[in-house]
């Protein structure tokens, strides 16, 4: 289409149409369910997050009751156990982190020009997941069922059936459940920002917030693995008593604490950028100027991230480590100040040099900011050893952390709302309640939470249900609770002014006359996304690009129809946004929820130990996971090429590293690594706490079967590349023949990797070196058997006719696990088999 | 220096994997550190390979630190393109990309110098 096409109206309104009608979501009672556009879906997500913020909220204000006044016993020590850790629990996993992903799957496809993430049903996945995950656990409150050990559920009182009931099973396997629909969408926030970015959008045009996505989305990638290592050895220990954090039979409570905050510190900066990241946005709409200090701002992302993995220790100083190790991770915890430092620096000197329009969003950034600043000062303090060993559980954390998180994460949430509820409903909220909602919420927090400085230093622990009128607290403590109500009081404004939205009027477009693509969603949203897909030439293209707007609204840039009935968005290069293919997307469909709601059955019945329902709503999981790839994915176009404008045209699908998918396999694979490096951990953390291990009076898997096994999987991995390549090059029946091969030999290497630990009769309940070796076994085994499924799947998709050599993702994308099958066999096989020899 | 090294640095080209080099370099010293402690305090007790190994270890380190960042400083001076250097241009691109690079290989370099100084100050395992 040339420039003059569009000049006619009637052109640009059959386009209209032709996209409106692609894009029209699906009506009707249940139907509307099933819908996967990120428009809906995004904000389903972010109501849900927001709803479960609100009830751990709610029990937060029974604790702030019973603890008003000295010896209350408005609830009893048990009940507060639960609001304790179902409050921390649920602000944490059902809020901040999922608000993030919400929040990012509206923004990110709006931000980014594209009409939609590149896997929409993996967000509605996601979404379903979160959701039964989250009732599951919170609900469970209801029954006296709630988790009582805390938000980071320390054993051994947890993981000891006698002293922990159901709860702590609800809180793994929950949990658990949603930690995988976290990563899910992690996957799909990374990929969106590498391979959707409208053409012309290089890495240095990249708008703030989708960087911040970018970093925070592979934080998470390598920060929820641990946790879920960690995880499948708390519910072996509970549900088959193997004994990793049982010091008598050899494990050691510490690895729990080592893995759970190797993801937990990781997570708290999880939280925060995002917030961060909203700033980034704003602050520039409000002083009206480009951001100073670009580069500094992803200096001070990607800086943050890494420096954030190695400050976990700091949350275990008082667990007798060497003293040298504690300093390692001090000082680390005061280096990671810098980069927080800078990008606070980068926004104050913005500010400075713009034009500032004091707006509502923009007083909760700065407040949020002040509030988060206390935070970080006595995060500064807590990272200093000795000072820790003062302070560690006792009130002055329960200050500091919530300064971290209120000022960090909830009220900058509330500035993106006030800031981004135009763009998503096409009203303006109210100035004047947003303010009185914020002065109030801004002196409720700090009425809360800075006496419990002072009463923590007094020494009054957390966690603890009542004290007594002599330790001298009883004033800090009301005025906390007080300060308690008042906060929800603003929070309670804000409920009432987004209730009253529906009343108001809608405005006009970008009313915050802001730079950034995401403003050009019109008040009365088209689901299309976005008219045509924009050339990107600078980072506030709305206010440097002539005629921004108005040639995006005619159609004048790519894209601007579906000629296809199809929905559609375009593909560019990493580094340089060039546009390389064109993609078909998901459409509404039953399959995500069904998905969701079978692998939630997994979970939910293991909690209860119905293990044969759980293995038949396993296959269940399975058999859904398959037909919706086989029907949804990797679909051969029926041309290979389409315009997409400009004397532009690209190819209709993509394989191997250019393509979505094989991206998505990719970083798929590196969260898997990450988990299975956990569970080496575990093994290598055991050897370093026993004098002799391998343990003698224990007996080893033996060195046969390991190699056996290593050599079957090698063999499995070698053919799926030759096939690979042999496919590629016309060969389909050898290519078939080899594909036959390597599943027969990666299926097999599945049978000799249990053999070993088996043929000895390791027993995983007499110790823990029997027990980590058969789970490492067990992993490696059960990482080869869906290496074996895809094998054949992709045998399958080639005699369906599904997979050619011209339209050959699925056998590239497999591949890429082999590799990654390839290695963990390797780690694995060597550790339990060869290690024992050198040990 | 010879001024073909020169050219040829410029040459190089840094993309989002050269970018996480420093930090990436940050991580394994860290890494190696913490590992190198612990199993040495609960396997032997005491530092035996102290300093020697350490000390090497962490020259490295910042020697490979410091190669990147000269190098990232280097690109982040190609001329080409008039400031304030924000356009979507090949020479704009570079230079941000080699900016980044430049700023997280100075914060990797204290980094490492922050994990360092806990083995200068403390020298046993208690
Ligand atoms: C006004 C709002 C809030 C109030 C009044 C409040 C109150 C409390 C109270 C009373 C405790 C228990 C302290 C103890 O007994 O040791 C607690 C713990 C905690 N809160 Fe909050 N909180 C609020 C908001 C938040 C937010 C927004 C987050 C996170 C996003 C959060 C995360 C946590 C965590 C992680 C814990 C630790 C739980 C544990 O000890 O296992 N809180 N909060
Ligand atoms: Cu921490």
């Amino acid at each position: 289409m040339s420039l003059h096409a569009q000049d006619d109206p009637d052109l640009r309104r059959a386009q209209e149409e032709r996209l409106r009608a692609v894009w029209k979501p699906p009506e009707g009672l249940f139907l509307r369910w099933t819908d996967t556009n990120n428009n809906r879906v995004g904000v389903w997500y972010t109501l849900t997050a927001f709803g479960f913020m609100l009830f751990a909220g709610v029990l937060a204000l029974i604790m702030r009751t019973q603890l008003a006044v000295p010896d209350n016993d408005l609830v009893s020590a048990n009940t507060f156990n639960q609001l304790f850790t179902l409050h921390g629990s649920m602000m944490m996993f059902l809020f901040a982190v999922p608000m993030f992903e919400a929040v990012s799957i509206i923004l990110l496809p709006q931000l980014l020009a594209a009409r939609d993430l590149p896997f929409p049903r993996l967000s509605a996945f996601g979404y379903w997941s979160f959701l039964i995950g989250g009732v599951f656990v919170s609900g469970s409150i209801f029954f006296n069922a709630a988790p009582d050990g805390g938000w980071f559920m320390y054993p051994p009182l947890t993981t000891r059936t006698d002293l922990s009931g159901l709860g702590a099973d609800i809180w793994m396997l929950g949990l658990s459940f949603i930690e995988v629909s976290s990563v899910a969408a992690a996957v799909e926030l990374i990929v969106g920002v590498l391979k959707c970015r409208p053409p012309g959008m290089r890495l240095n045009l990249m708008p703030l917030y989708a960087w911040y996505i970018l970093v925070v989305a592979v934080m998470i990638l390598f920060a929820f693995p641990p946790l879920i290592a960690g995880d499948v050895l708390f519910e072996m220990e509970r549900l088959l008593g193997w004994p990793f954090f049982d010091a008598a039979r050899g494990g050691d409570p510490l690895l729990w604490q080592h893995l759970f905050w190797i993801f937990g510190h990781p997570e708290v900066y999880i939280v925060f950028l995002p917030s961060i990241a909203l700033f980034a946005m704003l602050i520039p709409t409000f002083a009206q100027r480009h951001l100073l200090g670009y580069p500094w701002i992803v200096l001070a992302a990607v800086g943050t991230a890494f420096l954030s993995f190695g400050l976990w220790v700091h949350h275990m100083f008082a667990t007798g480590l060497p003293k040298i190790s504690l300093a390692f991770f001090s000082a680390a915890s005061e280096a990671v100040a810098i980069p927080t430092g800078i990008q606070i620096f980068a926004f104050i000197a913005t500010l400075w040099a713009g034009k500032v329009k004091w707006s509502t969003p923009l007083l909760y950034a700065s407040g949020s900011l002040a509030i988060f600043v206390v935070g970080g000062l006595t995060g500064v303090m807590v990272a200093v050893a000795p000072f820790d060993w003062q302070a560690h559980d006792t009130y002055f954390v329960v200050a500091h952390l919530h300064y971290v998180l209120i000022g960090g994460t909830l009220l900058p949430l509330f500035g993106g709302l006030y800031y981004y509820w135009p763009l998503i409903t096409g009203k303006k909220l109210s100035d004047r309640m947003g303010r009185i909602a914020f002065w109030i919420m801004f002196v409720g927090a700090n009425l809360a939470f800075f006496p419990m400085h002072l009463s923590g230093l007094e020494g009054m622990p957390r966690r603890v249900f009542t004290y007594p009128a002599e330790l001298g607290i009883g004033g800090l403590n009301l005025a906390s609770t007080i300060g308690a109500y008042l906060f929800a009081a603003g929070v309670a404004i804000v409920c009432l002014d987004l209730a009253l939205s529906p009343t108001r009027p809608k405005g006009k477009r970008n009313p915050w006359n802001a730079g950034t693509l995401e403003w050009l969603a019109l008040p009365d949203d088209e689901d299309w996304g976005i008219r045509s897909v924009p050339l990107i030439e600078s980072r506030y293209p709305i206010w440097d690009q002539k005629d921004f707007v108005k040639k995006v609204d005619e159609g004048r840039f790519f894209l601007p129809d579906a000629e296809e009935g199809r929905r559609e968005t375009i593909i560019t290069t990493v580094l340089d946004a060039r546009p390389i293919a064109v993609i078909r997307l998901g459409t509404p469909s039953w399959k995500p929820m069904l998905t969701a709601i079978v692998l939630g059955a997994v979970f939910i019945l293991t909690t209860y130990h119905l293990y044969m329902a759980a293995l038949f709503a396993a296959f269940a999981t399975l058999a859904m996971v398959l037909w919706w790839l086989w029907t949804g994915t990797a679909e051969i176009p029926e041309k290979p090429c389409k315009p997409i404008g400009h004397g532009l045209e690209v190819p209709l699908y993509l394989s191997g590293p250019s393509s979505s998918g094989w991206w998505a396999m990719f970083i798929t694979m590196m969260a898997d690594a990450t988990a299975f490096s956990g569970l080496v951990f575990g093994y290598y953390f055991f050897w370093t706490i026993h004098a002799e291990f391998p343990p003698p009076a224990f007996p080893g898997p033996g060195m046969v079967w390991p190699m056996v096994a290593l050599a079957l999987t090698l063999v499995g991995w070698a053919g799926t590349i030759a096939t690979r390549e042999v496919h590629a090059r016309g060969k389909v029946t050898l290519a078939r023949t080899l594909l036959v091969a390597s599943l027969l030999a990666t299926f097999a290497s599945l049978f000799a990797g249990l053999a070993g630990p088996w043929q000895y009769a390791m027993n995983p309940e007499a110790h823990v070196y029997p027990a980590i070796v058969w789970t490492l076994a067990i992993w490696t085994a059960v990482h080869a058997g869906i290496g074996a499924i895809m094998q054949g799947y992709a045998l399958a998709r080639s005699l369906a006719g599904r997979m050619t050599p011209t339209y050959d993702a699925d056998i590239r994308n497999i591949t890429v696990y082999q590799h990654f099958l390839a290695l963990t066999a390797l780690v694995a096989y060597a550790t339990i088999g060869l290690f024992p020899a050198v040990a | 220096m010879k001024p073909g090294f020169r050219n040829r640095v410029k040459r190089l080209k840094v993309t989002l994997w050269t970018l996480i080099v420093p930090p990436g370099v940050w991580a394994v010293h860290f890494l190696f550190s913490y590992i190198w402690a612990a199993v040495s305090c609960a396997k032997l007790g005491e530092w035996s390979l102290f300093p020697t190994a350490f000390t090497i270890g962490t020259v490295v380190a910042l020697g490979i630190i410091l190669v990147s960042g000269w190098i990232a400083f280097v690109q982040s001076r190609a001329p080409g393109d008039p400031p304030p250097h924000e356009q979507g241009t090949d020479i704009d691109r570079l230079r941000f990309l080699a900016t980044a690079t430049l700023l997280l290989a100075a914060l990797s370099f204290v980094g490492v110098i922050f994990t360092a100084l806990p083995v200068i100050l403390l020298n046993d395992c208690r």
